[in-house]
C-alpha cells in the first residue's frame, strides 16, 4: 500500500510498503477513504520532537471502512464493512484512567510506556503516527491503517453524510471542544484564543456553543482571521499590534479575558525579543518548546481565570511567569484530547446540521502530493487552512 | 521491602568469573583491532566493522562483573480483583507470558515448577523451584530447589486498593548467581536496573489481565528503516535477545545501505 512515512527532519516521502496486519486479538484493519495532515504533524515534518524514527508511517487523522477485525472484537461492536472514524489516541477501555474517562491518559495503550516515563514520570496513552515515546504506532496517511483496541475507539458513522464533515471527529473538532470546554465557560464570558489554525477555528466554534459571549481571536495569517470572524469572533492579528496583553486589556475594560486558551502549542511565533531567544534556544536543543502563547495568555487572563492548553508541547519550557500564575490563582487545565467523551455527542451535532466542520478544508489533493502539502501546509502558502488527503486518488489505487 | 532491595542491588559484591577472563581479554583484544581496523577503512562497511568492533570490546571490558545477589522488585496498580489476579498469577505457565526472559515454566505437581530463562544471545538457563508459601487470593512464595545450581526466590502479594480502585501486586524474584558463564547470563538479563525489568514485567501483567492483550507494534508496516534504527532496536532493554530476533532488520538494513 502507499503510506506518507517520515524520513527525517523535513523529509516526508510516499512509500510502497507492506499492508498492515492484525497483530492482537482487539485489532482492526481500517481502509482509508479520508486523511489529513495535521499541525502537530508539523512538530515532527520540522524534527522537533524526539523518538521518531526513519520509516514511520506518519498520520493520526483518519476515517474509513473496516476490512478486517481480530478474533476478540465483539461483531456486535464492530464488523467488516462498518463506516469508522478513529481518534487519534488509543484507549484500552478497561484501565483506571480509561474508566474515568481519561481516555488520553490510557495506561495500557503505550507499549513504549517506559520511553515516555523517563521524561513525564507516566506515560499517557498511545497516539497513531506520532514519536515512538508514544508508542510509534503506524499512523494513518496510508491506504490502510491497523487499529488497536477497535472495540472502544472507532465511532461507526452513518452513511450518506460527506467525509469531509465527518473525518475531523478524528481530534480537531473534539480537541477544539474539549479546549472550550477547559475554559470552564460561565455567562457572560470572554475568552481568549490564540491560533486560528483548525483546533483554534474549532474551539472558536465550540466556544460559542457553550455559551461564550465574546471570543477574541489573535494570529497572524488574514486569511484564517477571516473564517474566525465568520464565525462570530472578534479579532486581533498580533503583527499589527504593539502588545497582545495590553490590547486585550483594552478590549475588555481591564479586567481581562476571562479564560485565555493557547491553541498555539510550541512553535509559537511572535516579533519580540523574547521570540528570538526562544527560537535560538530550540536550535540549539537547550529548550524544547517555544512558550511564548503560553506567557501571554497567563499575563492576559483575569484574576482566577482559566488558561486551557490545547496547543502540543513536548518538552521542556523556560521563563514560564510562575508568579502570576500563581499570585493571580489562574487555573490550567490541559491534556491530549480524551477522544470518547466527545466524538459521538458531536457526530449529533454535525448531524442535526449545528455545524458543517467542512469550513476548514482548504486543499483536498492525492496522497501522491503529501510531501509539498507537508511544505504548503507549514509555510501557510495558498492560504492552506487545512488538507485532506484522498489515498486512492489518481492512480494511487494501483499501487 | 524495597529498601532492602535497593540497598541490596547497590551494595552488591562483584566476584570476577575466573573462567570468563580468557575471552574478556580476547573480547577486547579482537573487538578493539577490528574497531581500529574499521575505523581505518572509511568506508560504510568499515563504519559497521568499527561499530562491531566497538561493541564486542565494550562487552568484553564489562562482563566479568556479577553481583551476588539481584533483586528485581515492583509493583503495579491492576484494575481487577484479589482473586482474578492471584487465579492468573497461580497459574505459572501464564508467566513466560508477561515476563520477556523467560521461554517457558512449567508445573509438574501442585507445587513444582521448571523454569527456563532467557540468556544474551538464546542461551537458556533452567532452574526448578517450589511453592514454599500460599495463601489463595493473598500471597505466593516460592524458591529453587535445595541443590539446584541457581539460587532463586521470588514472591507476589495481592491486596485490595481502597474504594474499589483495584488490585495492588508486589512482586519480587532474587537470584543469588554462581559464578561463571550461568551467573554471567543471568546478570545481562537483568542488567544494572533489575528493578526496571520487573516493572515492566508487570506491566505487561496488567495489561494482560485488563485488556486480554498485550499493547504491542512489533512486526508492524513500516517504511525503510535506516542501519542505526535497526541497531537500536537489537540494543532495546526491554526485550531479551533471542536466536531468532530481529538480526535480519539489521541485516535488511546493511544490505540496502550497501
Amino acid at each position: 500500500m502507499k503510506a506518507v512515512c517520515w524520513m527525517g527532519t523535513e523529509k516526508v516521502t510516499v512509500e510502497n510498503v507492506p499492508d498492515p496486519k492484525i497483530l492482537n486479538p482487539r485489532d482492526a484493519i481500517v481502509r482509508i477513504t479520508s486523511t489529513c495532515i495535521c499541525g502537530s504533524d508539523l512538530h515532527l515534518y520540522n524534527g522537533l520532537i524526539p523518538t521518531m524514527e526513519q520509516g514511520d508511517i506518519l498520520g493520526h487523522e483518519f476515517m474509513g471502512e473496516v476490512v478486517e477485525v481480530g478474533g476478540a472484537i465483539d461483531r456486535e461492536k464492530l464488523k467488516v464493512g462498518d463506516r469508522v472514524v478513529v481518534p487519534f489516541t488509543i484507549a484500552c477501555g478497561r484501565c483506571f484512567f480509561c474508566q474515568r474517562q481519561l481516555w488520553s491518559c490510557c495506561d495500557n495503550s503505550n507499549p513504549n510506556y517506559w520511553i515516555a516515563e523517563q521524561m513525564m514520570g507516566y506515560s499517557p496513552s498511545g497516539l497513531f503516527g506520532y514519536t515512538h515515546m508514544m508508542g510509534g504506532y503506524a499512523g494513518g496517511q496510508a491506504q490502510y491503517a491497523r487499529v488497536p483496541y477497535a472495540d472502544v475507539g472507532p465511532l461507526k458513522l452513518p452513511e450518506g453524510v460527506p467525509d469531509e464533515k465527518l473525518v475531523f471527529l478524528s481530534d480537531i473538532f473534539p480537541t477544539g471542544y474539549m479546549g472550550a470546554e477547559n475554559c470552564d465557560i460561565k455567562p457572560g464570558d470572554t475568552v481568549a484564543i490564540w491560533g486560528c489554525g483548525p483546533v483554534g477555528q474549532f474551539a472558536i466554534r465550540s466556544a460559542f456553543m457553550l455559551g461564550a459571549e465574546r471570543v477574541i481571536a489573535i494570529d497572524r495569517f488574514d486569511y484564517r482571521l477571516r473564517l474566525a470572524a465568520q464565525a462570530g469572533a472578534e479579532i486581533i492579528n498580533y503583527e499589527e499590534v504593539d502588545d497582545v496583553v495590553q490590547t486585550l486589556k483594552d478590549m475588555t475594560a481591564n479586567i481581562g479575558p476571562d479564560a485565555c486558551m493557547d491553541a498555539v502549542g510550541m512553535e509559537a511565533h511572535d516579533h519580540s525579543f523574547m521570540y528570538l531567544v526562544d527560537r535560538t534556544k530550540q536550535a540549539m536543543k537547550i529548550e524544547t518548546d517555544r512558550p511564548i502563547v503560553l506567557r501571554q495568555c497567563i499575563q492576559a487572563c483575569r484574576k482566577g481565570g482559566t488558561v486551557s492548553v490545547p496547543g502540543v508541547y513536548a518538552g521542556f519550557v523556560d521563563k514560564l511567569p510562575m508568579g502570576a500564575y500563581m499570585n493571580k490563582g489562574l487555573a490550567m487545565k490541559t491534556g491530549q484530547t480524551h477522544m470518547m467523551r466527545y466524538m459521538k455527542p458531536l457526530l449529533e451535532r454535525v448531524e442535526k446540521g449545528d455545524i458543517d466542520p467542512s469550513f476548514v478544508v482548504s486543499h483536498r489533493p492525492s496522497i501522491n502530493q503529501a510531501p509539498e502539502m507537508y511544505k504548503i501546509f507549514r509555510d501557510k502558502q495558498e492560504h492552506c487552512t487545512k488538507v485532506v488527503l484522498d489515498p486512492w486518488a489518481d492512480g494511487a489505487a494501483a499501487a | 521491602m524495597n529498601q532492602v532491595a535497593g540497598l541490596l542491588v547497590r551494595d552488591a559484591d562483584t566476584v570476577s568469573g575466573d573462567a570468563g577472563s580468557f575471552q574478556r581479554w580476547a573480547a577486547l583484544i579482537g573487538g578493539g583491532s577490528l574497531a581500529l581496523v574499521g575505523l581505518t577503512r572509511r568506508s560504510k562497511s568499515g563504519v559497521a566493522m568499527a561499530a562491531a568492533g566497538g561493541l564486542l570490546a565494550y562487552v568484553g571490558a564489562t562482563a566479568d562483573r556479577i553481583p551476588r545477589v539481584i533483586v528485581a522488585s515492583s509493583s503495579v496498580l491492576v484494575n481487577c480483583s484479589p482473586q482474578e489476579a492471584y487465579q492468573f498469577w497461580r497459574n505459572f505457565e501464564n508467566l513466560p507470558l508477561f515476563m520477556r526472559h523467560l521461554e517457558s515454566v512449567s508445573v509438574s505437581g501442585d507445587k513444582r515448577t521448571t523454569w527456563i530463562a532467557l540468556g544474551p544471545l538464546g542461551t537458556r538457563i533452567t532452574w526448578d523451584a517450589e511453592i514454599v508459601t500460599e495463601r489463595a487470593n493473598e500471597v505466593i512464595e516460592w524458591q529453587a530447589l535445595p541443590g539446584s545450581r541457581l539460587r532463586v526466590d521470588g514472591s507476589v502479594e495481592f491486596r485490595s486498593a481502597p474504594a474499589n480502585r483495584g488490585t495492588i501486586i508486589q512482586a519480587m524474584m532474587r537470584f543469588r548467581p554462581p559464578s561463571g558463564g550461568v551467573g554471567r547470563a543471568v546478570a545481562k538479563i537483568f542488567g544494572k536496573y533489575p528493578n526496571f525489568v520487573m516493572r515492566q514485567d508487570l506491566r505487561r501483567f496488567k495489561a494482560l489481565v485488563e485488556t486480554g492483550e498485550i499493547p504491542t507494534t512489533e512486526g508492524q508496516t513500516h517504511g525503510p528503516r535506516s542501519l542505526k534504527i535497526a541497531v537500536l532496536r537489537l540494543a532495546d532493554p526491554d526485550r531479551p535477545l533471542r536466536p531468532e530476533s530481529r538480526i535480519t532488520e539489521v541485516l535488511n538494513a546493511l544490505r540496502r545501505i550497501a
